[in-house]
């Protein structure tokens, strides 16, 4: 049980995907306009990452391993298609807002990085809760940056006005913003890690 | 064809859709392969001839294939298959016929399958150029010529980031911004100079 709540947590706080690992960042930036979006993506992204491990975790023993690259793929377009259809018929107007980012899902590199490096080498209950974490590290991310985007550029919260007579910056809603914010907090993030430890592995990068 | 489409296009995907700085389509191999200008150039020379020969391929699946059977909610599945197996197939074939060429883009290969940017303009051409199901006219033409377009400003987008980063490199930059913050950081100017193409609408 500890085991898996370690699973769990780590991909919120140390092997957090957005400021620890640095992956998926187009899906971060480019929905991360409102927080209503930073959480419908997170959602989705949740979903397909815990079902695509699941999956994973469960016929790896029957998966060549040369083949197992082009497998994982169906395997997480599958469930991305689900999760298109289902927003598409539950949520039409967030499936709108979110648009193009929805199909690429698929091209997360989350998803794929955790099906490769945990959910191929590790038990069905260890691959659920990594994926669970992952997931909502993930979301929480997301929603950090959408939250200092809504607030500076559009002087709200999920759609609800904070301060009256405050004049957002509106470059915070644009594509500029979305990397400078980013910048600025994946900086704060190594600042915060330095005074911990002298964690020199932090700045690395990886995939986006 | 009708010239003014075409420009409108090109400029379109060159600068004011910018792939990169106003799409965030592709920022992976942007952040990663960008530390250097002559990988830069490979990368960019790379993607554009996938992204093209992508979408001639998925445009045709999705016309002749996905449309007549009905079966166009499998679209992200189809695409993304095509891509990858498609991009395999260039690196065995580029392996086989042109070691030198293998060397310099080889590595870089693989990571394209990967790359938002190319699933991105495929399931953009299907959005943008059929409506209700059938194309309209010059689709095919557009489609390929938005691909293209796309990869040129992909191209653009990395040669002028790893050029910054190689002065960048010099610099004094304090140590939490260094690497990835501090691109970020290039990479938000160079999308505010980007916006002037489009202008600010308040």
């Amino acid at each position: 049980m500890k085991r898996l709540l370690h699973e769990f947590t780590k991909g919120i706080t140390i092997e957090n995907p957005t400021f620890g690992l640095i992956l998926g960042l187009c899906p971060t930036l480019a929905v991360s306009t409102s927080l209503g979006n930073a959480i419908g993506m997170g959602a989705a992204a949740t979903f397909v990452l815990v079902c695509s491990n699941t999956i994973v975790s469960s016929v790896r023993r029957i998966i060549p391993d040369r083949i197992r690259l082009p497998a994982f793929i169906v395997i997480i377009a599958t469930f991305v298609t689900m999760c298109e259809l289902i927003m598409k018929a539950y949520a039409p107007a967030l499936d709108v807002s979110l648009g193009i980012f929805v199909p690429l899902i698929v091209v997360n590199c989350i998803i794929m990085a955790r099906a490769e490096a945990f959910a191929c080498k590790h038990g069905v209950g260890a691959s659920i809760f990594d994926g669970l974490g992952m997931g909502v590290g993930f979301t929480l991310g997301l929603c950090v940056i959408a939250s200092v985007r809504e607030i500076l550029g559009a002087g709200s919260i999920a759609g609800k006005q904070l301060i009256p007579g405050f004049q957002p910056a509106t470059v915070l809603i644009l594509a500029p913003g979305a990397l400078a914010t980013l910048g600025l907090l994946i900086a704060l993030s190594n600042l915060m890690k330095s005074k911990k430890s002298t964690c020199r592995a932090c700045r690395k990068g990886g995939c986006g | 064809m009708d010239f003014a489409r075409i420009m409108t296009i090109a400029v379109s995907m060159i600068f004011i859709n910018n792939f990169i700085l106003s799409k965030f389509l592709g920022l992976c191999p942007f952040l990663g392969v960008s530390k250097e200008t002559k990988p830069a150039v490979s990368m960019g020379l790379a993607v554009i001839f996938v992204m093209t020969c992508s979408a001639v391929i998925t445009w045709s699946i999705y016309n002749y294939l996905l449309i007549p059977f009905g079966i166009t909610y499998l679209r992200t599945i189809t695409f993304i298959l095509v891509i990858a197996a498609f991009v395999q197939l260039i690196e065995m074939v580029i392996r086989k016929f042109s070691l030198a060429l293998y060397r310099s883009l080889g590595i870089y290969l693989p990571l394209i399958t990967t790359n938002c940017a190319v699933l991105g303009v495929t399931i953009l051409n299907v959005d943008d150029f059929f409506i209700q199901g059938k194309p309209i006219p010059g689709s095919f033409f557009f489609a390929t010529l938005q691909a293209f377009f796309a990869g040129v400003g992909f191209l653009l987008a990395l040669i002028i980031m790893s050029g910054i980063r190689e002065r960048l490199e010099l610099t004094d930059v304090p140590p939490s911004m260094q690497g990835i913050p501090i691109a970020f950081i290039v990479a938000s100017l160079m999308s505010l100079a980007f916006m002037g193409f489009s202008g600010f609408k308040f």
